[in-house]
């Protein structure tokens, strides 16, 4: 018998009665000031939340935090004025040396300072895990309280790779002191649009 | 790498020669346990969460079978390659059966409990495969020649001294350099030189959906996204028990799992891995060893809803006291010591024993395990089965000898009472192996029995 039939042959025999699937009410513990918590808990994550009223002030918090960055990329056509929009490679190598990518995030959750990004949105997957900053921009409105409603509006959408991204990559790992930029961005910035 | 060697009383003992350590070590994982307090009392419907992940991997035991075929339709529809492996072994060479293919011989990994129990690295290294692990502290202790000593907090025994150390003799940071900021930065720019350069990564994998074929990740470093972006061939190893049924239940285990394990709201990355990057490989190994064995033990079967959080092992008063090391076994603390003796029960006799019984970790684990009583139910197996330690065997026949017989049971309680206050040297010494353990009671003025007939003559 082949490894496969091996297990499935045990699991089907030594498997218990079946038990049903409990029922996950996605609506609990709404918040109402979701946008708030979610600031708030991003900057205890290590991470920055502002809100820019439209893109004008957008760009001027970009220029504002990263004056000096050399290579800053997006995937965002509207940003082609101050950074370079020309993700197209076959190597995700090539952005090594990124040093700002600023992306377009689907929605926020309030609870845990996480941001939902599917690789449409990221140009190439490594980008959001390369660069030294990463600024990810959501929408006001896209705030959720909790994970179940996040999955909610996840749905049953298709991608090949999507990922929630709460504060800068971070490590506790040398006596539980919290050092920021393991290694990924050592920062984040969350840019809400009005 | 060396596993350490002895039995979890010996380990311990050894662990236990530095009490400022110890203390420490206490200390500090009983810090983590109560920020994972902190983080579920925020929390209104926590205990409504545990219960609904417990029903769900409820589900999930009662009908893995479904689920396996279910997952590997879909992820096969979705590009992913998938293999099975019935044990440690199956699953080693299918991994470097695939590095073979593309003529790979240097590999990265992220954390991978799985890779651990079967010796992964080892094995690959008399194949002529180098490794590098790129969890900070996976690496940390790869470096050290050690296991981890904790699932999640692998290096958690280390002092910042003697990684400062490792890393004057191996990465080149300054002699008696110790600043975990600055250590961490010579982590990042040696890992990434790795990340840049090695073609294969290979990851873990926190759960997989039956419904969509994707699994997901759960990282705070980004290692395991690093290490999949930039490989050309990206091997995920997982658990058969790591299947969940539908992309929605990950809303409860992604909010239970780091607020169990360290008190965060949420890992920094939690990513879904659903189809290969264009031009990429991806292979998942779907690994039973020994779980389908443990699915067929109704008292036992329970252990494979964990999700390694760890929050059992930050509890744990014996785990805290004793190390991970001491466990002898990729997976330490209460639960490590009841998935041990499923996999080799006579190697693990010890494990079940080390523990207080308390219950803490029954009392913290997010998907409600009954890891107290599986402790105490696998004694009775290893008991029963003639594997106990010949010691605690013959003193347990002297206790059933005594026990069975009133006469001889009051009889053995007055000397008892006679010796503690008259000779205790008697019992507390060297050679008596249960006093080791312990602290003898102070002997009561009367027993229980000569007392209640002097005061209740009259009933």
């Amino acid at each position: 018998m082949t490894n496969r039939n091996l297990i499935l042959t045990a699991v089907a025999k030594n498997q218990p009665e079946y038990q049903e699937i409990p029922d996950i009410p996605a609506e609990n513990n709404i918040e109402t000031e979701t946008l708030q918590s979610f600031k708030q808990v991003l900057s205890d994550i290590g991470g920055t939340a502002l809100e820019a009223k439209d893109i004008a002030e957008l760009k001027v918090l970009i220029q504002t935090f990263f004056p000096e960055s050399s290579r800053k990329v997006s995937t965002m056509q509207i940003l082609s004025d101050i950074v370079d929009t020309d993700l197209s490679s076959d190597f995700p190598h090539d952005f090594e040396d990124v040093d700002v990518a600023i992306l377009e995030g689907h929605f926020g959750v309030a609870e845990n300072g996480a941001v939902w990004i599917t690789e449409d949105k990221m140009g190439q997957r490594i980008l959001p895990f390369i660069c030294q900053h990463l600024v990810l921009i959501i929408h006001k409105d896209e705030v959720c309280a909790t994970m179940q409603q996040a999955y909610a509006k996840v749905g049953t959408a298709d991608y090949g790779f999507g990922t929630f991204i709460a504060g800068p990559s971070k490590t506790a790992d040398i006596e539980q002191s919290l050092v920021l930029g393991a290694h990924g961005p050592k920062s984040l910035l969350v840019l809400i649009l009005s | 790498m060396e596993k350490s060697k002895g039995t979890h009383a010996e380990l311990a003992e050894q662990f236990n020669k530095d009490q400022s350590r110890v203390d420490w070590h206490d200390e500090t994982l009983f810090w983590i346990r109560n920020k994972r307090d902190k983080a579920a009392g925020k929390i209104p419907e926590w205990e409504a969460l545990r219960e609904q992940a417990s029903a769900i991997k409820n589900n999930v035991l009662s009908n893995l079978h479904t689920y396996l075929e279910d997952f590997e339709k879909r992820a096969l529809k979705n590009g992913i390659q998938v293999h099975w492996a019935v044990d440690a072994a199956a699953h080693n060479q299918i991994v470097l059966d695939i590095l073979k293919q593309h003529e790979i011989t240097e590999m990265i990994k992220s954390k991978s409990m799985l890779t651990e129990e079967c010796q992964l690295n080892e094995f690959l290294a008399v194949n002529g495969v180098d490794v590098i692990d790129t969890d900070l502290g996976e690496r940390i202790v790869q470096l050290a020649k050690e296991p981890p000593s904790h699932i999640v907090l692998p290096c958690i025994h280390k002092k910042k001294e003697e990684i400062g150390e490792l890393f004057y003799k191996h990465l080149g940071t300054a002699k008696g350099e110790s600043d975990p900021q600055v250590l961490t930065a010579a982590a990042r720019v040696h890992l990434r030189q790795a990340f840049i350069t090695r073609r294969a990564a290979l990851t873990g994998v926190n759960f997989a959906v039956a419904e969509t074929g994707e699994f997901v990740v759960c990282t705070n470093e980004g290692n395991a996204d690093m290490g999949a972006h930039l490989s050309e061939v990206h091997i995920a190893a997982m658990g058969i028990e790591k299947i969940i049924p539908e992309r929605k239940h990950l809303g409860v285990f992604l909010r239970l799992l780091t607020r169990s394990a360290t008190g965060q709201p949420i890992t920094t990355y939690s990513s879904h891995f659903k189809k290969p990057r264009p031009g990429q490989q991806m292979h998942i190994i779907l690994v039973d060893n020994g779980r389908s064995t443990q699915l067929g033990r109704p008292d036992f079967r329970n252990s494979l809803k964990c999700i390694r959080c760890g929050a059992c092992m930050n509890t744990c008063p014996v785990y805290r006291r004793s190390g991970g090391h001491s466990y002898h076994n990729a997976i330490s603390g209460p639960i490590g010591a009841i998935l041990a003796p499923n996999l080799n029960m006579e190697k693990h006799t010890d494990l079940p024993f080390a523990s207080t019984l308390c219950g803490s970790c029954t009392y913290v684990c997010p998907v409600k395990i009954d890891i107290h009583t599986q402790l105490y139910k696998w004694r009775q197996v290893i008991v029963k089965k003639g594997f106990a330690d010949p010691a605690k065997a013959a003193a347990m026949k002297g206790m059933e000898f005594t026990l069975s017989s009133p006469a001889r049971y009051r009889a053995a309680g007055k000397t008892g009472k006679w010796i503690l206050k008259h000779v205790p040297v008697m019992v507390n010494n060297r050679l008596n192996a249960w006093y080791k353990h312990r602290e003898m009671p102070a002997v009561p003025i009367t027993s229980f029995r000569d007392w209640y007939i002097k005061n209740h003559k009259h009933d």
